[in-house]
C-alpha cells in the first residue's frame, strides 16, 4: 500500500559492505515506508542476500561505509538481537537446524524475551503451547513439530514454514524475507503468503527478497528493485516483476550501462 | 586394560607407598571372602605403583596435584541427618541406599521390598546370600592389577549389594547415594549389582559431597547381567570442586543381555572414569557420557567394551564441554575378540571447546581380530557454530543466551537418555545454571 505520506519505517543510505575484504554492496539506497511491500530481485550474486543479513546484523559483514536508520535510530550500531527486539525480523534462506532445542522451547524463549523488552506479559509453557497452537493452525503446521528439535530433520518446506510461524509470533515491524519462497510446493507458497499478508498491517513493512515472480502471485508488491552488483539499478511496481519474467535481467542491466554511459558523456560535456 | 602398564615399574617417589603409610587395615570382617578379597588386593599392592605420565593409559592425567594431599582413612562417618541428603532424593525410587564417607548409613537408606529384591549393604546381604556374593566379590578380571581398584578391594570398609532375582523387573530406580562429608579423607564406595536371568533394574550411582574442600573418593563398581537381564545404569560424579575422583566399573553381559549406561561428569578437579564392559555372545550395550567442565577441572573418561563373542552390539557417544581452563580426555577403546563374528559396533566422541585455553584430548580405539563385523567409529571436537548463535540472536537472544542455549542443547543429548524425571530435572537445572554461569 503506497501513501507517500506514510511515515519512514527504514532508510537505507550509502551502504557499502563486505566479506572476507570482498566488496558486495556498493552504495546501495533504500527507503522503505510503513504499510509498503517491497521486493527485490536479481540475479544469483546481485548481494540480495547479502543485504538482508547485514540489514539483521550478521558479524560476518563487515559495513565499511553508508547508514541504515530504521525508525529513527542507527541500526548499524545495534547488535542483532537489540535489531530483534526492535522489530527487524530475518527470515532465513537457509533455517538453522538446533539438535537439542525444542521448538516450543525456542518459539517461547524468544517470544517472552520479547515480551519483556516491550513490557508485556511473558507467557508460561502451558499459556504459551495454546498460543503458538493458534498460530500454527493458521499455517497448517502440525502440533508435532512443537516437540521436536529446532528445524531438525524438517524439510525445507516445514522450515520455512517456521520461519514464518516465528514472524507471526514475534510481529515485527519489518519483516525482511530471504528468499522464504525457494523451494516450496504450490501449498506451501499459499500457506507462506497469508502468513506474510497477515503480517501486513499499515504500521508494517515486509522486504522480500526472492528469484521468482509466482510469490507475487500471492503477495501483491508495492516496488520491486533490481539489485546488480551490490546495488539497486531499476525499481518499478508490480508490473516490473512480470516483465523480469519473462524478459530476465540482462535488459535492466543494459538499460543500466546505457544510462550510466549517459551519465558521463553529460559529465564530461 | 592397562594394568601391565602399571604394574611393576620402580617410581622414582613412592607415592603409592605414601599413600599406604597412613591407612590402617579394616577390621577383620565375618566373612572369609571379604578377607581374602582384601589380602588379594593387598599383595597386589605390593607389587604396583601410582600410575604416572608415562604410563600410556594416565598420559593426559597428572595426578601430582593429589600426591600433595595428605589423606586420612574415614576414622568415623559424618552423622547426617535425612533433611542433609534430601536435596539429592529421585521421588518415587524402589531403594535409596546411603552411604556417608563410604559407611553404609541405614538411618538414611529406605530398601527395597519387592519380589525378592535385595539391595542392602554387604554384611546384610552376605546373611542371606553368601554363595552368590562370595562367587562375584572381586571376581572381574578387568579390574586386574588397577592400583585404584586394588586400593578400594584392600580398603573398601562396606559395599552396596543390589540383586535381582530372575525375571524380576523393577519399575522404579535404586538409588546409591555417595556421600563425602570430610575434607581431606580417603575413602572407597563399592557396589556390586548382580541381575539375574531376564531380570530388570535401572540403578543410578550418584556421588555428591557435602563440602567443598579437597578429599579422594575411589569407587569401585562391579556388575553381572546373567543372560537376558536388563540393567540402565546412571552414573552421577557430582562432587565438590576440590574433590578427587577415581573410580573403576566392571560390567560383565551375559548371554542377549543388555547394559544400557549413561555417566554424567560434573564434579571434582579430578576425576577419572574407567568403565569396561564385557559382552557376551548376542550382549548388548549402550555406553553414553557426558563431561561438563568449567574453571581448572579435568575430567578423564577411559571407557573398553570388549565384543568376547558373536553377535554383540556396541553403541557409544560420549560428549565433552570444556571450558575455562578445563580439560577432557576421552579414550574408547572397543575390542573384536577373534571369532566375536557379526559384531556391530558404533562409537562417537563428540566435543566442544567454549574457551581458547580449555584442552579436549581424544582417542577412539578399535581393535579388530574377527573379519566379519561392523565397527564404526569418529571423533568431531568444535566450537559453537558461528551461524547458530546469529540464528539465535535474530530471534533477540542476546550473544550470551544463545551461546548458553547452545551449550545446554549440546549437552542435553545425553540427558536426555537418563530415564529418571526427576534425576533428569536435577541435572537440566545443575547444566542450565553452569552453562550460564559462563561469560
Amino acid at each position: 500500500m503506497i501513501n507517500p505520506s506514510s511515515p519512514v519505517l527504514i532508510e537505507v543510505r550509502g551502504l557499502c559492505a563486505s566479506i572476507n575484504g570482498i566488496d558486495i554492496l556498493r552504495e546501495l539506497e533504500l527507503t522503505v515506508r510503513r504499510g509498503e511491500v517491497h521486493t527485490i530481485m536479481g540475479p544469483n550474486g546481485s548481494g540480495k542476500s547479502t543485504l538482508a543479513k547485514v540489514l539483521a546484523g550478521h558479524t560476518a559483514y563487515e559495513v565499511t561505509a553508508g547508514t541504515v536508520q530504521f525508525e529513527g535510530q542507527d541500526l548499524l550500531a545495534m547488535a542483532p538481537e537489540a535489531r530483534a527486539l526492535s522489530g527487524v525480523f530475518l527470515g532465513f534462506q537457509y533455517p538453522i537446524e538446533i539438535p537439542g532445542v525444542a521448538n516450543s522451547q525456542f518459539l517461547r524463549l524468544s517470544y517472552n524475551t520479547l515480551q519483556a523488552q516491550r513490557g508485556q506479559e511473558e507467557l508460561d509453557p502451558l499459556e504459551f503451547d495454546d498460543f503458538v497452537r493458534e498460530k500454527m493452525k493458521l499455517l497448517e503446521m502440525s502440533p508435532d513439530f512443537l516437540d521436536r528439535s529446532v528445524n531438525e530433520g524438517f524439510s525445507g518446506g516445514e522450515k520455512k514454514r517456521n520461519e514464518i510461524l516465528q514472524m507471526a509470533l514475534l510481529e515485527p515491524r519489518l519483516a525482511i524475507l530471504d528468499e522464504t519462497d525457494s523451494g516450496l510446493d504450490i501449498d506451501a507458497l499459499r500457506i507462506v503468503s497469508q502468513g506474510v499478508n497477515q503480517l501486513m498491517k499499515p504500521d508494517n513493512a515486509v522486504i522480500l527478497v526472492t528469484h521468482y515472480q509466482r510469490l507475487l502471485n500471492y503477495i501483491v508488491p508495492d516496488f520491486v528493485h533490481v539489485m546488480e552488483a551490490g546495488r539497486i539499478i531499476k525499481t518499478g511496481g508490480k508490473e516490473l516483476a512480470v516483465e523480469l519474467e519473462k524478459r530476465g535481467y540482462d535488459w535492466v542491466s543494459a538499460e543500466h550501462e546505457a544510462a550510466g554511459r549517459a551519465m558521463t558523456q553529460e559529465v564530461s560535456t | 586394560m592397562n594394568s601391565s602398564t602399571t604394574a611393576l615399574r620402580p617410581p622414582t617417589v613412592d607415592h603409592l607407598s605414601a599413600l599406604l603409610a597412613g591407612q590402617p587395615l579394616p577390621a577383620l570382617s565375618p566373612w572369609a571372602a571379604v578377607n581374602a578379597l582384601r589380602e588379594r588386593a593387598q599383595t597386589a599392592l605390593g607389587a604396583l605403583a601410582m600410575p604416572t605420565l608415562r604410563d600410556e593409559a594416565w598420559r593426559f592425567t597428572d595426578l601430582s596435584l593429589l600426591h600433595r594431599l595428605t589423606l586420612q582413612p574415614v576414622l568415623s562417618a559424618g552423622e547426617l541427618q535425612p533433611a542433609d541428603v534430601a536435596p539429592f532424593a529421585l521421588g518415587d525410587t524402589a531403594a535409596q541406599l546411603v552411604f556417608v564417607d563410604g559407611v553404609y548409613a541405614p538411618k538414611l537408606s529406605s530398601l527395597a521390598h519387592e519380589g525378592g529384591v535385595v539391595v542392602t549393604d554387604l554384611s546384610t546381604a552376605m546373611a542371606t546370600h553368601a554363595a552368590s556374593l562370595e562367587a562375584q566379590l572381586g571376581s572381574q578380571q578387568t579390574l586386574g592389577d588397577n592400583v585404584f581398584a586394588a586400593l578400594n578391594s584392600a580398603f573398601s570398609q562396606d559395599a552396596a549389594v543390589v540383586l535381582v532375582p530372575p525375571d524380576v523387573a523393577l519399575a522404579k530406580p535404586v538409588h546409591l547415594l555417595f556421600v563425602t562429608t570430610q575434607a581431606g579423607t580417603i575413602s572407597h564406595p563399592r557396589c556390586l549389582v548382580l541381575a539375574e536371568a531376564g531380570s530388570r533394574v535401572t540403578l543410578v550411582e550418584d556421588h555428591v559431597a557435602l563440602q567443598d574442600a579437597a578429599y579422594l573418593v575411589n569407587p569401585v563398581t562391579e556388575i553381572v547381567l546373567a543372560e537376558q537381564a536388563h540393567i540402565t545404569h546412571v552414573r552421577v560424579q557430582r562432587d565438590g570442586r576440590q574433590a578427587f575422583h577415581i573410580a573403576n566399573c566392571a560390567v560383565s553381559v551375559g548371554r542377549s543381555a543388555n547394559y544400557q549406561s549413561v555417566s554424567v561428569t560434573m564434579g571434582a578437579q579430578l576425576s577419572r572414569y574407567h568403565l569396561s564392559v564385557v559382552l557376551a555372545q548376542g550382549a548388548e550395550c549402550a555406553v553414553d557420557g557426558i563431561a561438563l567442565l568449567a574453571g581448572s577441572q579435568l575430567a578423564d573418561t577411559h571407557s573398553c567394551i570388549d565384543h568376547a563373542q558373536p553377535h554383540g552390539i556396541s553403541r557409544q557417544l560420549h560428549k565433552c564441554i570444556a571450558d575455562g581452563s578445563a580439560r577432557a580426555v576421552f579414550n574408547g577403546k572397543v575390542v573384536v575378540r577373534p571369532g566375536a563374528q557379526r559384531t556391530d559396533s558404533a562409537q562417537s566422541s563428540r566435543n566442544l571447546l567454549l574457551s581458547g585455553r580449555a584442552q579436549i584430548d581424544t582417542q577412539p580405539q578399535l581393535e579388530i581380530f574377527a573379519d566379519d563385523v561392523k565397527c564404526t567409529h569418529g571423533a568431531t571436537i568444535g566450537q559453537l557454530d558461528v551461524e547458530e548463535i546469529f540464528y539465535l540472536q535474530s530471534r533477540g537472544l542476546s550473544d550470551s543466551a544463545a551461546r548458553q542455549l547452545l551449550t545446554y542443547a549440546f549437552g542435553a543429548e545425553i540427558v536426555e537418555r537418563i530415564p529418571v524425571p526427576a534425576l533428569k530435572h536435577q541435572l537440566q537445572q545443575h547444566m542450565l545454571a553452569q552453562t550460564g554461569s559462563q561469560p
